[in-house]
C-alpha cells in the first residue's frame, strides 16, 4: 500500500495505542461491546488483533505447536492457538514493534459468542491465568431475521454486563458517556464504510489487502474520536486517489470480492499475485464486518445489541446470500474467492453450498482456495497459486480480455 | 516468421513444441524439469530449435504455460495451464467439452465452453494423493523406476484396496499390503484406483459432459486409461497418442501463439 499516506498516521495511531494502555482495562472480542466498556472507562485491548499480529508476522507457526502441548486441537482456531502458545512462551511481536514486555493485563474479560464459541474457551483461559472477572455473552446464532426478542435478548445480557463493569471500576458508567462513545463508534463505522467504498469506482484506489491494514482503527479505536479522525483522513486521501483514476493495481480487467478470513501470513504475496494478474481484489465481507449501520446513540444499548447481533458471520446461510449478492451488485464483481480456511469453521462460508448458490443467483463465477488464518501449515502456495491465476484467467477469458 | 512455439514447465517435465502457421507439429522435446526453471525452458526451447533444424530467427511467437511460466523470460506471453490445455485437446479433438489432466504435482478437471474457454475448473486438493508423484512414490517404494509403473501394472491381476484419502496414510497401506503378501503389480493397481476415484469425483463437480480428453504424463499409462473408461462406464474418451499426452498443454500454448500471431500481422 505504498500510495497511501495514510499509512504513516496508521503507525502513530497503533504507536500510541498499544504503549499507552493503562488500568483499568478490559479484553474485548472484536465484534463485542467495546463501547460499553469504553464508556465504563476501561481501556480495551483486542486478542483476536494480536493472534492477528502473530499471523502477519509469520510467527504464529513457532506457538501453535505450544498450545497443543496445553490440549488444544490442531484444526480449532489458530488465533486462539497462536496467542495461547506465545502467551505460555513469554512471547509477543508488541515488544519488537513497541516495546511491551507482554500482552497487557486485563481487569475485566469479556467476549461475544457472535463469531464463534472459540471465543469462550480462549478468553476464559485467559480468565483463569490472570484471575481475573470474565463475561461471556451468547446471543442467538446463524439467524436469517432478527426479532425483537432476540434484541431483548443481547440487550439483558449487556446490562448484566455493565453490573459487573461497575463493580470492577467501582463506578457507574452514566448515559451520557455511553451515547458519546456510541456516537464516535457509529461515525467511526462510517467512515470506515465510506473508506471501502471507494472501491466501487473502477478502478479502485484501495484494495482488500490495503483493507486489512487499514481496519485495525475501527476494531482497536472503536468509539474514540482518534478512529474517526483517522478515517476521515483516509477518506479524503481515497477520494483524491479516485478523483485522480489512480488505482491500487496498475491494471484492473478483473474485480474480485474475497470471502472469508484473510491469510495473514500472506497479504503481501497475495496481493503481488492479485496485481501480476491485472486483478484487484475490491471487496471482502472481513473487512465490511467492522460496518456497523445500526449503530444510534438515542438507543444505544439495543442499537448496539441489534449491530453486533446481526454481523454476516452470525447468519444464517439465507441472509449470507443476500448480503453477499449486495456487494456483488455494489461493487462491480466479476468473480468470488471463498477461503476455505482450515481452522476457522464458522467464517468459512463456502461448506454449505453458499458458492454454488451464489453463483446460481448472479451468475458470477466462485472458486474455494484452501488454506488458513494463522496456520500456515495447511496452506499450499504453489496450489493457491494455480488456482487463482487459472480463475482470473478464467474471468477474463469470459470477459473478453483476454 | 514460418513457425510459433509453446512451453510447458510442468512439475516434472518441461515440454517445447514447434507449430507451422497451419498448426502442423513440426517438432518437440522435453527434458526433466529439475529446479533450474528459468535454464530448463531455454535447454528445451534450443533443443527443439536443433532437432528440427530451425533457428530463433524463424519462430513468430512463443507461449508459455505449466507451473513455472512466469520463469521463462524469452517468451512473449504467458498462459494458464487449464487455457492451454483446452486448446490442445481441442486442436487433437475438436468437440472436447470436458478435459482431465493428471500431471506430477496437480490433478485438474475443466469443463469448457462452445468458445473453448474455461467454464469451470477442480484441483485436487492439497494432498499428494491426488497426483501422479502418488504413483511414482508408490512404485519407488516397492523398488521400481517411473518408467517401470506401466509394464508392471499391466501384469496385474486385480487390484488391492489403497486408500485415496491421504498419500502418506497410502503409503502405509502399501508397506501393510506387501508384508501380507500383495504382489507389487495388483498394489500398483490398487494406487492407480485411488487416483481414478478421485479424478471421477473433480469430473463430477465439472459437471463432465462428452467428449473427454484425458491428458498428462500419467496417462503414458494404458491401465490407467482403462480404470477410467471401466470407472466411468464412457466408450468415448481420447487420448492423445504416444508421447503426445504429455505435449497437449505445450500444444495449446503454441496454438494460441498461431492465433496471437494472426491478429499481430492483421494489426
Amino acid at each position: 500500500m505504498p500510495h497511501l499516506q495514510s499509512q504513516q498516521s496508521l503507525k502513530l495511531i497503533l504507536k500510541n495505542y498499544f504503549t499507552g494502555f493503562k488500568s483499568p482495562l478490559a479484553w474485548c472480542t472484536s465484534a463485542g461491546p467495546a463501547e460499553i466498556l469504553r464508556a465504563l472507562g476501561f481501556d480495551v485491548y483486542f486478542p483476536e488483533n494480536h493472534g492477528a499480529l502473530l499471523g502477519a508476522s509469520r510467527t504464529a507457526e513457532k506457538y501453535i505447536p505450544r498450545a497443543h502441548q496445553e490440549g488444544f486441537g490442531g484444526e480449532i482456531c489458530s488465533y486462539l492457538t497462536s496467542d495461547i502458545g506465545a502467551w505460555r512462551m513469554k512471547e509477543t511481536p508488541l515488544t519488537k514493534a513497541y516495546g511491551l514486555p507482554s500482552v497487557p493485563k486485563p481487569d475485566l474479560i469479556v467476549y461475544n459468542t457472535n463469531q464463534c464459541r472459540e471465543v469462550a474457551d480462549w478468553f476464559n483461559f485467559f480468565a483463569e491465568e490472570f484471575d481475573c472477572p470474565v463475561f461471556g455473552i451468547y446471543p442467538p446464532r446463524h439467524l436469517e431475521e432478527i426479532h425483537q426478542r432476540d434484541i431483548d435478548n443481547v440487550v439483558g445480557q449487556f446490562e448484566d454486563l455493565i453490573l459487573l463493569g461497575e463493580k470492577v471500576i467501582g463506578n457507574k458508567m452514566t448515559d451520557a458517556d455511553l451515547m458519546e462513545t456510541v456516537l464516535l463508534s457509529k461515525r467511526g463505522s462510517q467512515l470506515w464504510g465510506e473508506v471501502l467504498n471507494t472501491a466501487q469506482t473502477t478502478p479502485s484506489p484501495i484494495t482488500f489487502f490495503d483493507g486489512t491494514i487499514l481496519m485495525a482503527p475501527i476494531v482497536v479505536l472503536r468509539g474514540t474520536q482518534i478512529c474517526v479522525d483517522f478515517y476521515q483522513e483516509v477518506l479524503e486521501e481515497l477520494t483524491q486517489l479516485s478523483s485522480e483514476k489512480i488505482s491500487a493495481v496498475a491494471k484492473e480487467d478483473v474485480r474480485i470480492y474475497w470471502e472469508g478470513m484473510p491469510v495473514w501470513g500472506r497479504l503481501k504475496a497475495f496481493s503481488q499475485l492479485f496485481a501480476n494478474n491485472n486483478a484487484a481484489v475490491v471487496a471482502s465481507t472481513y473487512c465490511n464486518s467492522w460496518i456497523f449501520d445500526d449503530f444510534d446513540e438515542n438507543n444505544p444499548l439495543e442499537s448496539l445489541a441489534l449491530a453486533y447481533t446481526q454481523i454476516f458471520i452470525n447468519r444464517g446461510e439465507n441472509a449470507k446470500l443476500d448480503m453477499m449478492k449486495d456487494i456483488i451488485n455494489n461493487f462491480n464483481i466479476d468473480g468470488v474467492i471463498f477461503h476455505d480456511s482450515k481452522t476457522c469453521f464458522n467464517n468459512s462460508n463456502n461448506r454449505f453450498g453458499l458458492p454454488k448458490k451464489l453463483t446460481d443467483a448472479t451468475g458470477i463465477s466462485c472458486v474455494t482456495i484452501e488454506g488458513d488464518l494463522n496456520d500456515m501449515r495447511f496452506l499450499s502456495d504453489g496450489q493457491i497459486e494455480t488456482k487463482l491465476e487459472t480463475f482470473i484467467d478464467q474471468i477474463g477469458s469470459k470477459k473478453g480480455i483476454y | 516468421m514460418k513457425y510459433v512455439v509453446g512451453i510447458d514447465v510442468g512439475s516434472t517435465y518441461t515440454k517445447a513444441i514447434i507449430l507451422s502457421r497451419e498448426n502442423e507439429i513440426i517438432g518437440r522435446s522435453l527434458s526433466p524439469t529439475g529446479f533450474k526453471l528459468d535454464q530448463i525452458s531455454k535447454k528445451v526451447y534450443k533443443q527443439v530449435l536443433a532437432e528440427t533444424e530451425l533457428n530463433e530467427n524463424d519462430i513468430g511467437y512463443i507461449i508459455a504455460s505449466g507451473f513455472g511460466r512466469h520463469r521463462v523470460d524469452f517468451c512473449d506471453l504467458t498462459v494458464t495451464d487449464l487455457t492451454a490445455t483446452a486448446r490442445g485437446s481441442n486442436l487433437m479433438f475438436p468437440g472436447t467439452m470436458t478435459v482431465l489432466d493428471i500431471g506430477g504435482q496437480t490433478m485438474k478437471a475443466s469443463r469448457l465452453d462452445e468458445n473453448l474457454k474455461v467454464k469451470s475448473f477442480r484441483l485436487n486438493d492439497k494432498c499428494a494423493a491426488g497426483t501422479g508423484t502418488f504413483l511414482e512414490k508408490t512404485a519407488r517404494y516397492m523398488g521400481y523406476e517411473t518408467d517401470e509403473i506401466g509394464p508392471l501394472v499391466q501384469t496385474s491381476k486385480f487390484q488391492v484396496p489403497i486408500s485415496g484419502v491421504c498419500a502418506v496414510f497410502a503409503e502405509s497401506e502399501v508397506i501393510n499390503q506387501l508384508s501380507l503378501g500383495s504382489a507389487p503389480a495388483d498394489i500398483m493397481h490398487g494406487a492407480m484406483f485411488s487416483l481414478v476415484k478421485r479424478a471421477i469425483q473433480l469430473l463430477k463437480r465439472v459437471r463432465m459432459e462428452p467428449r473427454l480428453t484425458l491428458t498428462g504424463g500419467i496417462m503414458r499409462f494404458p491401465t490407467m486409461i482403462k480404470v477410467i473408461k471401466d470407472e466411468l462406464d464412457e466408450d468415448i474418451i481420447n487420448v492423445p497418442e504416444g508421447d503426445l499426452v504429455q505435449y497437449t498443454t505445450a500444444l495449446g500454448a503454441a496454438t494460441l501463439a498461431n492465433q496471437r500471431l494472426t491478429k499481430l500481422n492483421k494489426n
